[in-house]
């Protein structure tokens, strides 16, 4: 009894689709049959299968990246009824219909739903968002970090690299150059981190860079979207309240 | 490296020199209120007796408000708001934050002509600044003008206030920015309240100019 009756419901979706990175975008409909427990992976899936639209003409099917299907890879981010998020995570029963979906154009768009997240790696690179640990000799263990600071370092290493924060920044534009608070938050942990503290300057000075921390216009919508809760706006004013040490420090020391 | 510091100098002069200046003006006017055209008179001629007063105005007003101004304008410039989509107060405060900026931009432009320059000209002396006042804000349409002015300033110098101590890192955590943002939204109320109510004196009588004469040449060139 149950199962006619959720066979007869049905899912509209409005996709922002592009052939080409250079291309035009449009809007094609589709509608599926309902099933319990849907999101908009499988429901991207399902259009895979079976690629025709909401007029029943045959289409190409939508591209969209996806890997983990479990919010830890970031892959899948899109934006989903106006707000990014990864859509593995976006459940059918609690969006509202028809579901409009996107890319998230702060990235160039390389086909559908598919975009280039380069930029946000390179910013790691930028900022040096890592460990140096290797020698010409073994260095030893390195040393300890306190369980206190492990435990908040711990969520600030929970960054995905997904976009979201970026996507929702108000100040990451094509009229800026600013490296979003995803980056921002790095250099915190790795400045936090025993080892990686003994190259503190380094990052602060990347930070300090054009296009750096001074980019932000403290809009806060960044910690508002980031799925996995990092604070993004703790880790902004800390690294503000360190790069203007550093800042005066550098003046002082001359 | 030149966006670091130009950007940190930006936040600083918001609030050092021009907000101290915001909220010395916002005395002197209020002055208008307590004491009446003499009250005022007294404040004015105070502020022109201290010493080297072109000195402090040019290097503690009008060049730190040369810099704000015009670095402002490229930051409200650069931003791409996204309000619609999210739809909260802090990223209001981001949209209001650029655009009371430029509304206060023209107001003190609009605002520096019709008194300083005046002066400057010779057109005006400092006790005829009441009466100027006066005449400028029994006018109804540049009364609601005023107030629009005052009370962005009164924002924006408040809003700007709080993101200050953010990017210099003084306000770190959730609670440190939730506690300062309700400081700074309430010395917007108090700053907003003076400012308006001393144009509200303004429009008072008392301010009326005593010489009909008198009236007549600020008539020509307030409009």
């Amino acid at each position: 009894m149950a199962q006619t009756t959720t066979a007869a419901k049905k899912v509209k979706f409005m996709i922002t689709r592009q052939d080409q990175p250079d291309s035009a975008p449009y809007t094609e409909e589709f509608e599926l049959s309902y099933r319990p427990g849907m999101n908009v992976i499988s429901a991207l899936m399902e259009i895979q299968r079976n690629p025709v639209n909401h007029d029943g003409k045959q289409t190409t099917p939508v591209c969209w990246e996806s890997n983990c299907l479990e919010e830890v890879c970031g892959a899948c981010s899109m934006v989903i009824n106006g707000k990014p998020r990864q859509a593995c995570a976006a459940l059918i029963d609690k969006l509202e219909q028809p579901i409009r979906i996107e890319p998230m154009k702060t990235f160039p768009v390389v086909r559908d739903l598919v975009i280039d997240r380069s930029r946000m790696f390179n910013a790691l690179k930028r900022v040096k968002a890592w460990i140096p640990i290797d020698g010409t000799y073994d260095l030893g263990p390195g040393p300890r970090m306190p369980e206190k600071k492990r435990q908040w370092a711990y969520e600030l290493s929970k960054c995905m690299t997904c976009g979201v924060c970026l996507e929702a920044c108000p100040n990451v534009n094509e009229k800026t150059n600013f490296i979003g608070p995803a980056a921002i938050s790095q250099v915190r942990l790795f400045n936090s981190h025993p080892t990686g503290e003994m190259n503190k300057e380094e990052r602060l000075e990347a930070l300090m860079e054009d296009g750096g921390i001074e980019g932000c216009g403290n809009s806060q919508n960044c910690v508002r979207s980031c799925p996995k809760g990092i604070p993004l706006t703790t880790s902004i004013a800390e690294m503000n309240k360190q790069t203007t040490k550093h800042m005066f420090k550098r003046w002082l020391s001359v | 490296m030149k966006g670091f510091y130009s950007r940190k100098l930006h936040s600083l002069l918001g609030v050092i020199p021009l907000g101290f200046f915001i909220l010395e003006h916002m005395i002197t006017n209020f002055s208008a209120v307590e004491g009446g055209p003499q009250g005022f008179k007294d404040s004015v001629a105070f502020l022109n007796g201290l010493p080297l007063v072109l000195i402090l105005e040019i290097f503690g007003i009008f060049l730190p408000l040369m810099y704000h101004a015009i670095y402002g304008l490229y930051i409200a410039f650069q931003a791409k708001p996204n309000n619609g989509r999210f739809n909260n107060e802090r990223n209001l405060r981001y949209l209001l934050q650029r655009v009371t900026g430029v509304i206060v931009l023209v107001f003190v432009i609009w605002h520096l002509y019709e008194t300083r320059v005046q002066v400057a000209l010779g057109h005006v002396s400092h006790e005829d600044l009441g009466h100027v006042m006066h005449d400028i804000v029994t006018n109804p349409l540049f009364f609601i003008f005023y107030v629009i002015g005052v009370l962005s300033a009164s924002f924006h110098f408040a809003n700007g206030l709080w993101s200050f101590l953010v990017s210099w890192g003084v306000t770190v955590g959730p609670r440190a920015q939730r506690v300062s943002s309700n400081i700074c939204m309430g010395l917007f109320v108090i700053v907003s309240i003076m400012f308006v109510w001393s144009l509200f004196a303004f429009r008072n009588a008392e301010f009326q100019a005593s010489g009909e004469a008198l009236l007549q040449t600020l008539r020509t060139f307030i409009g």
